[in-house]
């Protein structure tokens, strides 16, 4: 089993939807919230997704799909 | 000596050993490295330091490794210049440029945190290292590996031009081109990074990487005569190096070094890529993540890791975050060149446009001491400046065509 660390970023817009249940629900991954910041303007949740690399990837697709912006927790490494 | 006590979560304050890790497992905050204060204490001192080389490992007790520096034994102690022609343009007696477009051995600040890093990494066993980088981060590692005898792997956007990718290549490191956008390819070098044992030098040893920042305030404090400057500006990318300028005074006056300091830590950005400062002024602890659109791509991060400590730091010290437009940045440029002959990159010319409106904002009083950070050497965004600099006068080849130009030219 895989594990990932990602910073997800919700914009107004989505703040009201399900998108870390719907992740579970759609995806063989277990999501689990370690830190978050959500407001009724906009939020961050720090979240572990667990499961094989593949669907984590896939899960992190679906996300990004929904309208949120899935960062790994480092955020940009590209320096 | 036992002067690193181990790393310690920035947010939970959660203590870990101090290994290559650098996520708390709990709370996901990011770690740092905690000091034995008090055994470094006893044995730094500011003649210790004078009668140390010449270089970032002068400040050796303050930096996160336990043996002898293994790595960019020429890095650092770069010029402390007093620009007193740009100074009296902006009104300011006491203006200081740190310049490191000249430091060793790639023109960049990137050489501090990467002689740490790579010296803690061969400490910690690694035989490998590696980053992801599109500029200054790649080419110091690159770098720094091949002297340093490390297999090195760096990793870059397969679209980014080929003068960057040469600067890399010619070291000999292997060179990954990844496909896709930006955020895919962030993304797959953070999974690399947690599958393969490698020293990343801004992943898994950033605890040690980010310490070599600190330098650039220590070496401005011994340059003023042990003391902090009134005002700092600093170019912010990922908001690491403001916070790590703001830990190096502290940590001098903590070991009674200097005196207590009262430095205002401004930051810098690019209008096209600003989100600390956007965050900042709208007085939110928020950072909206961007897509970049400057100039400055080696301050281009949309998403910054420590942009939320940048803004902390800022506003505990009294300091601003402003942000300049593309136009600023290469006026920037072109004024410290034409007053002070230092060429430097886009982020140069970021600080230096944010100077110049801080001062028309009249944030400094004239007899302060300012010091700006240059960080990155100009040679290396040619294309950026290239459309502003004009051409070279064409003469014929004998004396009465050059007299004529002249003549023209001088009208």
């Amino acid at each position: 089993m895989a594990n990932l660390k990602v910073r997800i970023t919700f914009p107004e817009d989505k703040i009201r939807e399900p998108i870390i249940y719907n992740t579970g629900k759609n995806y063989k991954v277990i999501t689990n919230i370690r830190r978050a910041d959500v407001t009724e303007k906009n939020g961050w949740v720090d979240l572990e997704l667990v499961g094989e690399m593949d669907e984590i990837e896939r899960a992190v697709e679906g996300m990004k799909t929904a309208g949120v912006k899935v960062a790994p927790i480092e955020k940009n490494i590209i320096e | 000596m036992d002067k690193i006590k181990g790393l310690f979560c920035k947010e939970c304050k959660k203590p870990y050993p101090a290994e290559a890790i650098h996520v708390c497992e709990f709370c996901f905050g990011p770690l740092e490295v905690a000091y034995n204060y008090e055994a470094i204490q006893k044995r730094i001192s500011k003649e210790k330091i004078m009668q140390g080389p010449l270089s970032l490992w002068r400040y050796e007790d303050l930096l996160p490794i336990e043996s002898t520096p293994t790595v960019g034994l020429n890095t650092g102690f770069t010029p402390f210049v007093h620009a007193k022609n740009l100074g009296a343009k902006l009104g300011l007696d006491y203006l200081y440029i740190k310049n490191d477009s000249v430091n060793a051995p790639t023109l960049s600040f990137k050489d501090r945190v990467v002689a740490v890093a790579l010296t803690r990494a061969r400490e910690l066993g690694f035989d490998t290292v590696a980053c992801a980088s599109t500029g200054n981060l790649a080419n110091s590692v690159s770098a720094n590996a091949a002297e340093a005898n490390f297999k090195c792997f760096v990793f870059i956007p397969a679209d980014l031009e080929a003068g960057k990718i040469l600067g890399n290549l010619i070291y000999n490191p292997h060179v990954i081109a990844v496909e896709g956008n930006y955020d895919d390819v962030n993304r797959l070098c953070s999974e690399i990074a947690g599958e393969y044992p490698w020293a990343f030098v801004n992943i898994n040893v950033r605890p040690y990487y980010s310490e070599g920042s600190k330098t650039l305030a220590f070496e401005t404090a011994e340059a003023l005569g042990w003391q902090a400057p009134d005002h700092v500006v600093v170019p912010i990318a990922s908001g690491s190096l403001l916070t790590k300028i703001h830990k190096g005074f502290h940590e001098f006056e903590r070991l009674g070094l200097i005196p207590t300091v009262n430095t205002q830590i401004h930051g810098a950005q690019a209008e096209g890529c600003s989100p600390v400062a956007t965050a900042f002024k709208k007085k939110k602890d928020f950072i909206q993540p961007v897509k970049p659109n400057t100039i400055a791509k080696s301050l281009a991060i949309g998403n910054p890791a420590d942009g939320y400590y940048a803004i902390k730091i800022a506003k505990e010290t009294g300091g601003l975050i402003e942000s300049v437009s593309d136009p600023e940045i290469i006026e920037g440029i072109k004024l410290l060149a034409q007053n002070e002959g230092i060429f430097t990159e886009t982020a140069g010319g970021v600080t230096i446009a944010v100077l110049k409106k801080l001062s028309q904002q009249g944030v400094f009083k004239k007899n302060q001491s300012v010091v700006a950070y240059i960080t990155g050497n100009g040679l290396k965004t040619q294309e950026a400046i290239a459309p502003a600099v004009g051409a070279p006068w064409l003469i014929q080849p004998n004396l009465k065509s050059f007299q004529q130009t002249l003549k023209k030219e001088q009208k």
